[in-house]
């Protein structure tokens, strides 16, 4: 890759002001650095997953919203969390979390097991409560 | 208090940050000379490890590996903490400051507030520099930003003790021992030697070899998991190639730095030619990235690109092995 070659597409970066390092050779065929703003291709695929992530987050509301899923599912996947990743931020095992995201169970759990999943997503008890999906 | 601190943006973050501490040090290193000492160039398909519902595939060694690797081979020592407790953790680093340590941390890149929102996925392996904090923020040289940041106090503490695979545990890392004198042209040719013994492992998942079998997976995969998923794994693949961090190519670039950077301290021509040849294998990683998006955008004129894909990824494999073959013989 030539440093002129170096791409400058709009992405999430530039929205950002960001700029990354990029190693390219100048016109000596010495290697430098350029900046760049972004690159088409890599966008992409970027917008790909985050595509993924929205659709995963609508599914899950719905589980929520026909009584399929705890409102736990909703807000796992909108931080983008996984049942592993959830179950070591509220330090438990992730058959527990599993069980908590069926509504039965999650209407028995205590105020203390609903503050920490709540502190995790940052939002309050109540919000975690009362979503309907 | 803040420590005399120059940053420099880097291309990834854990060449930066060896970089950047050892530059204050007085060790003049650039970013792929550390990345080809600690023998960075590699890929690895691990179709077994789901990440991102995607198996995983990675154009570097294991976070922490190239990092650990350079400093051995000059001989420099790290002291390394980790905590269980939070106040412990900031307490540690605070001292560090006090004693104009500007220091290393692992984090989570979740918590980062000043990544674009798409960046933000729960990785633990990234690593900054923590040179200075008043009484709300830390100042924070985050290696692949353009200019030196913050963080809250708050944010800190959460990357810091980010959950999930990799957890940091609030990891923190500085230069304890620095050799008065450091023998580069034996720690390069060291380093080479291993990076091709790395590329070339007799290893179906490793090297060139590992490029191979996901070669001949993309063949099959429209037929055994169907289009979509196919194509989001060849998204991630992408992802993993050019995302930030790599230096566009999967890293290529950045070793074809390196060993024209090594050409000029060994005095060895033949280095020179093999960088230049690196850059065209990187320009064929950097094409084969456009075919993808084109198939993912499903703008392809290809008939059977699957077909095409594939071959393309069996060339490269290809001219990689001739490569390492080469590059073992001239050093």
């Amino acid at each position: 890759m030539k440093a002129e070659q170096v791409p400058q597409d709009k992405s999430s970066l530039s929205d950002k002001e960001l700029k990354e390092l990029c190693y390219a050779v100048d016109d000596k065929g010495n290697y430098t650095t350029a900046l760049s703003s972004g690159w088409e291709p890599k966008s992409v695929a970027l917008n790909g997953s985050i595509q993924l992530i929205q659709q995963r987050v609508e599914e899950a509301k719905k589980l929520v919203l026909v009584g399929k899923k705890s409102p736990i599912v909703y807000f796992m996947e909108k931080n983008k969390m996984d049942l592993s990743i959830l179950a070591s931020y509220v330090s438990l095992w992730k058959w527990r979390v599993k069980r908590h995201t069926k509504p039965k169970v999650f209407k028995k759990l205590s105020s203390k097991t609903l503050q920490k999943y709540a502190d995790v997503f940052e939002i309050s008890v109540e919000e975690l409560k009362n979503f309907k999906g | 208090m803040q420590v005399e601190f120059k940053h420099q943006q880097a291309a990834h973050c854990e060449n930066g940050v060896a970089s950047n501490l050892l530059k204050h040090q007085g060790i003049e290193i650039s970013e792929p000379m550390v990345f080809g000492l600690g023998s960075g160039l590699f890929f690895v398909y691990l179709p077994f490890l789901k990440v991102n519902f995607s198996p995983a595939f990675s154009y570097r060694p294991m976070p922490g590996w190239i990092f650990k690797r350079m400093a051995k081979l000059l001989g420099i020592k790290f002291k390394r903490q980790k905590f269980n407790s939070p106040e412990k953790a900031q307490q540690t680093l605070d001292k560090n400051l006090t004693e104009n340590i500007p220091t290393g941390l692992q984090v989570g890149v979740y918590g980062l507030s000043y990544f674009p929102e798409e960046y933000r996925f729960h990785f633990n392996a990234h690593n900054l520099v923590v040179y200075g904090k008043d009484d709300k923020q830390y100042q924070i040289s985050d290696p692949v930003m353009q200019f030196p940041t913050s963080l809250t106090h708050k944010e800190l503490e959460k990357v810091r003790f980010a959950k999930g695979a990799l957890a940091p545990k609030g990891h923190l890392y500085y230069p304890i021992y620095i050799p008065e004198e450091i023998n580069w042209e034996k720690a390069i040719k060291k380093a080479i030697k291993k990076n091709c013994r790395d590329m070339l492992a007799p290893v179906p998942i490793i090297g060139v070899n590992g490029m191979r079998m996901v070669a001949k997976n993309i063949k099959k995969w429209p037929k055994k998991i169907g289009v979509p998923k196919t194509n989001h794994y060849l998204g991630q693949l992408i992802r993993m190639q050019e995302e930030i961090g790599t230096g566009g190519g999967g890293f290529r670039f950045i070793y074809a730095a390196f060993l024209q950077e090594s050409a000029e301290i060994l005095k060895n021509n033949k280095l020179k030619e093999l960088s230049e040849e690196m850059t065209q294998i990187g320009d064929m990683w950097r094409d084969f990235a456009v075919q993808i998006a084109r198939v993912y955008k499903k703008r392809s004129n290809q008939e059977d690109v699957y077909q095409y894909l594939s071959d393309k990824m069996l060339e490269i494999a290809d001219r990689e092995e001739a490569f390492f073959k080469q590059l073992k013989k001239a050093v």
